[in-house]
């Protein structure tokens, strides 16, 4: 029998009420709209969708942070969900989030950061030689451990949040936009590391991104995600070079490219030019095109 | 074609604590008339200043200005009398901000915003428009913007608005006085890609219709490659390299601008 994926997303829903005036229900938001996914050890999968497709609240719902309206959330094949889920297996997973100058507490030191989860999660040993050992891994020096966040670049920073993410040893680690607040350069070596670190200690990677060049380069499965829903799934090269989904193909036509080669890999469709559709407007289009599925 | 703007080795540099520290090492870059330029960097770089110098925002002191001339139509913005420059800022020559959320004013309507605007703009040229007469031309730019309702638009808070119809405020905002010089900071990075691509289009259409210059401060390699024929690259206060922005981005000379263009990650994949 094979292993369990270690991440596993079964018709993952959560619905959000939509208030009127006095608290009073007028209708509801299906953020994450039946969300299906695996992802086996050593892989990165790439969640690609722009604001408001539901992909930071899939997120949440990995991270305990929000309650799934239905559906189950399996590591290595044992649900996260309900009040049976321990503790324990809950910290196998964790998070790096965009913003490193904003995740991290400016009024403690990288050490003390990245102590917080050691602590919470009763790590055993030395910790103070745990905190080199992360530091090492996230290759910043072990003096590091005595500096405040001002004191580091944005790539520094992003080393010391994934350092803290790494010190309960988790499988998965949750990527919202890792990379977007950082320089191209410094980019490219953070995306180094994180990829060296799957092949050193084993890791998977959900990696949540808008930026369909970095994802192409960095995951080896793609979901396209549109109003709370996968529209389109599979390996990155292929789902690049022969997109099916209209929205993938939108996607794949907005983005600014630097090379002729790579323009001719862009599906040419014309920009919408007025303005953007809101949710509600989304909402009833989607209606209009299952109705229209309804009758094909 | 003659330079509506130009930049002759332009040297800035602050002091903070003291110390004093050189930023800007003889910068001199070129904007013809009707040209669309970017000046690409990663942070640091010195792309801001040089931004904030040629706009005359840059705090004065820390930062001094030790050489160098800044020629906008053959006058040189550096010497000339605070009155003229401040009569050029806002009417020929013109900003679009990069933070939509935090250039606009939350409290009050775009109309109310674009109007204020469009008043100190008349009143530096000596332009008669009553309030009728505003409304009308706070109309037709927020139609140039591609608004779909600019009425109702008109009529909005900041906050009844998306990230991308804000961003087009702000550019219907630098385009009201007419200028002949657009600077873009930065438009489109905070958005979402396909809201991106429609800024970007939108700036690249009106910069053809009313034939503005353009002068495109970014990081974004990609951006640049959509919006602007000829590219500076900037590094560490310098301008390190200069040309046609396809052969830069095909063949850079300088080995900065070779890493910068290798750690782009492309759209066909590593092997490619």
């Amino acid at each position: 029998m094979t292993a369990p994926p270690v991440l596993e997303l079964r018709d993952l829903r959560k619905v959000f009420p939509v208030k009127g005036s006095f608290g009073r229900v007028t209708g509801e938001v299906r953020a994450v709209d039946g969300v299906s996914l695996t992802i086996p050890q050593g892989q990165v999968y790439g969640l690609a969708g722009e604001s408001g497709s539901g992909k930071s609240t899939i997120a949440r719902m990995i991270m305990g942070l929000a309650e799934p309206t239905s559906g189950d959330i399996l590591l290595d094949g044992v649900s996260i969900l309900g009040r049976q889920a321990s503790l324990a297996h809950r910290q196998r997973v964790q998070m790096v989030f965009q913003n490193p100058g904003a995740s991290l507490n400016p009024r403690r030191t990288v050490g003390q950061s990245i102590r917080v989860p050691l602590d919470a999660h009763g790590a055993s040993g030395d910790r103070r030689r745990r905190v080199g050992d992360l530091l090492d891994m996230v290759q910043l020096p072990r003096h590091f451990a005595d500096r405040y966040p001002h004191e580091l670049s944005g790539g520094q920073k992003q080393r010391v949040a994934i350092a803290r993410a790494l010190a309960v040893e988790p499988r998965l680690l949750v990527l919202d936009e890792p990379t977007s607040a950082l320089d191209v350069s410094v980019q490219a070596r953070v995306i180094e590391l994180l990829e060296s670190l799957v092949a050193d200690l084993g890791l998977t990677y959900l990696f949540i991104s808008h930026d369909l060049s970095l994802m192409r380069n960095f995951a080896q499965t793609v979901g396209v995600l549109y109003l709370g829903k996968i529209v389109e799934t599979g390996p990155v090269a292929q789902v690049f070079r022969a997109p099916q989904h209209d929205y993938t193909r939108l996607l794949l036509a907005s983005v600014p490219v630097i090379s002729a080669e790579e323009e001719a890999m862009r599906p040419v469709i014309p920009l919408i030019n007025g303005e953007i559709p809101t949710a509600e407007d989304l909402l009833a289009l989607r209606e209009q095109a299952n109705l229209k599925e309804a009758k094909t | 074609m003659s330079a509506l703007l130009s930049v002759e080795r332009l040297s800035v540099s602050f002091t903070t604590y003291g110390r004093r520290t050189q930023v800007l090492h003889d910068v001199s870059l070129n904007v013809p008339e009707g040209a669309q330029i970017a000046l690409v960097g990663e942070s640091g770089s010195g792309k801001s200043v040089t931004m904030k110098t040629i706009m005359g925002i840059l705090p004065i002191p820390p930062a001094k200005i030790e050489g160098g001339r800044i020629l906008f139509e053959g006058r040189d913005l550096l010497t000339m009398p605070e009155r003229d420059r401040l009569r050029l800022r806002g009417t020929a020559m013109s900003m679009v901000f990069q933070d939509p959320m935090s250039s606009l004013n939350p409290v009050f309507t775009i109309q109310d915003q674009l109007g204020t605007i469009l008043k100190y703009a008349d009143r530096r040229l000596g332009r008669d428009r009553d309030r009728r007469g505003r409304y009308a031309r706070i109309l037709e730019v927020l139609g140039q913007v591609r608004m779909r309702d600019p009425e109702r638009v008109a009529r909005s808070f900041p906050i009844m608005l998306s990230g991308g119809m804000r961003q087009r405020i702000l550019i219907a905002m630098a385009l009201l006085s007419e200028p002949r010089l657009l600077i873009a900071d930065e438009p489109g990075t905070a958005l979402d890609v396909t809201t991106q691509a429609q800024i970007l289009k939108l700036l690249k259409d009106l910069v053809t219709e009313n034939r503005l210059a353009l002068l495109m401060i970014t990081h974004n390699l990609g951006v640049v490659r959509e919006t602007c024929g000829y590219t500076y690259v900037m590094n560490k206060g310098r301008i390190v390299e200069h040309g046609q922005t396809q052969s830069i981005f095909d063949a850079p000379r300088e080995e900065y601008t070779r890493s910068l263009i290798a750690a782009v990650p492309r759209l066909t994949g590593r092997d490619a």
